[in-house]
């Protein structure tokens, strides 16, 4: 059911039963280590090409979530997934070998969220019974695709964040009062909004008015407040965008510094690893939710959290041509009761 | 809740820059001067080995090119040209050895796609316009050289 401007009310509140997720070696250096299921050593996955590389990340990411349910692939109505590829071939690569039919999805770093929207709006609407929701990024694929080869020696500006390799992949079933899981209970799908960033290397600032404008949403729909929520998850912001969030809160009076998290400030270190502002891309969100904040739900730590990715919607194409960023983010409100 | 950001697209860029943190500059600079110093002074002491063998001045530089350039591909291929770049920043993009680095970086990154389409094609990528605007701008160079050897 449609409530205020943009949000869904799913009132049959479907639950999310299993989340998996897989990082790469850089993920597993970073604080969030012990939360992720799966993880690799070799960037390659003994594949030749990164592209490959990512594709099987995400099949093996979506083989080990069926096993963590119980489940096998003829049991899955529909996956919804995407990535950061030209014509997202990871996920329809990977997904060639499921027999799973699929939806390919595009939201760049807010893919996540979306992928998740859907799919529990298709299993609240009881167009399906299991339904996964899946993203990913790998750092090599995305360097090569967005920016320079990587043996080049350059600098990274310090508003730069680095891609995210990993993937992370969640499975949403109807309610039923056997499962003992977290519920999902409502989703509101983001505008496109555009503030005339133009700095391909400073996307937390080109994201931030999106961020804001789905949570102030979110809750104006809902007729929520802000301390309704355990926490408020952005998917990358990172270390720039969180604070100009923080701050533009602020600017409103409220202060959210306290329950404000982001995944791509919390997946690395910053000081250790040089990761400048922070991780990106769709597997940030992906993989950190899926590994750290369900987990946090499921023991209680968390029980109420909005979880909103962002995504910055340039080509390097539209950049070179001079056209600013325009950004989007979408949000799911996930509790553990209703 | 105001759901709008209340700011122009200048007033909200005005803010960002505000917010976000420099580059160290001083330190670039520093490192850049001392890296590229080096290199340079690698170059030198490779041509005066020749000069000091009797190769004639413009054999030695000659040779002392290629092997900086041999050195820049050798670095990069094992992975180390792009961290020395992490910190020099212009002072290793700027030698030979760097415009060597931006040939092999993109060699050994679209091997995936063949020798043709991928490495082929895309080799120049970063190096291409350094090409096409040096050769550009030395023949008008060259040109006015040229105008100007005929009145003088």
């Amino acid at each position: 059911m449609k409530i205020g401007s943009q949000t869904i009310q799913l009132e049959n509140t479907p639950k999310l039963l299993q989340t998996a997720s897989m990082v790469g070696p850089k993920e597993m250096d970073g604080p969030l280590n012990q939360f992720f299921d799966l993880h690799t050593d070799d960037v390659f996955l003994g594949e030749k090409s990164f592209e490959k590389a990512e594709s099987k990340m995400l099949e093996q990411c979506v083989n080990h979530l069926l096993s963590k349910a119980g489940m096998n692939n003829s049991m899955i109505d529909y996956i919804f997934a995407g990535d950061l590829l030209n014509q997202c071939i990871s996920s329809g690569y990977a997904i060639r070998n499921l027999n799973i039919p699929f939806i390919g999805l595009y939201g760049a770093c807010s893919t996540f969220c979306e992928s998740l929207a859907l799919a529990a709006s298709f299993v609240n609407a009881n167009y399906g019974k299991n339904i996964i929701a899946t993203t990913s990024s790998h750092f090599c694929s995305a360097e090569r695709q967005f920016r320079m080869p990587l043996e080049h020696g350059n600098q990274q500006s310090p508003t730069s964040q680095c891609t995210v390799t990993g993937t992370g992949a969640a499975l949403v079933v109807p309610n039923s009062s056997s499962i003992h899981s977290l519920y999902i209970t409502h989703v509101t799908f983001g505008k496109v909004i555009d503030f005339g960033i133009k700095d391909m290397t400073n996307m937390g600032a080109a994201m931030m008015p999106a961020a804001y404008s789905t949570i102030t949403t979110h809750l104006q729909d809902t007729k929520r407040k802000l301390d309704y929520y355990d926490a408020i998850v952005t998917g990358d912001l990172g270390i720039l965008g969180s604070e100009l969030l923080v701050d533009q809160f602020q600017k409103e009076g409220y202060d959210i510094s306290h329950i404000h998290k982001d995944c791509g400030v919390l997946i690395y270190d910053k000081e250790k690893q040089d990761t400048h502002c922070g991780g990106s891309g769709c597997g940030c969100m992906a993989s950190v939710f899926s590994g750290y904040f369900f987990e946090q739900l499921k023991s209680k730590k968390m029980n109420k959290i909005l979880i909103v990715s962002t995504g910055a919607l340039m080509s390097p194409l539209s950049i070179q041509q001079g056209e600013s960023i325009p950004s989007i983010a979408h949000a799911v409100a996930i509790e553990n009761e209703v | 809740m105001n759901t709008n950001i209340d700011m122009s697209n200048k007033e909200y860029s005005d803010y960002v820059e505000k917010k976000a943190t420099n580059s160290p500059l001083l330190k670039n600079i520093f490192w850049a001067f001392l890296v590229g110093g080096i290199i340079c002074m690698i170059g030198q002491a490779i041509t005066d080995v020749f000069l000091k063998f009797g190769f004639p001045k413009e054999q030695a530089s000659t040779y002392t090119t290629i092997i900086l350039i041999f050195l820049g591909a050798f670095l990069t291929s094992i992975n180390l040209y792009s961290k020395l770049g992490k910190f020099a920043g212009a002072g290793s993009v700027i030698p030979i050895t760097g415009f060597s680095n931006s040939v092999v970086a993109p060699a050994i990154e679209f091997k995936t796609e063949g020798y043709i389409l991928g490495l082929g094609a895309n080799m120049f990528k970063i190096a291409g316009p350094v090409l096409v605007y040096g050769v550009t701008s030395s023949i008008i160079v060259g040109f006015f050289y040229w105008l100007i050897k005929i009145f003088l």
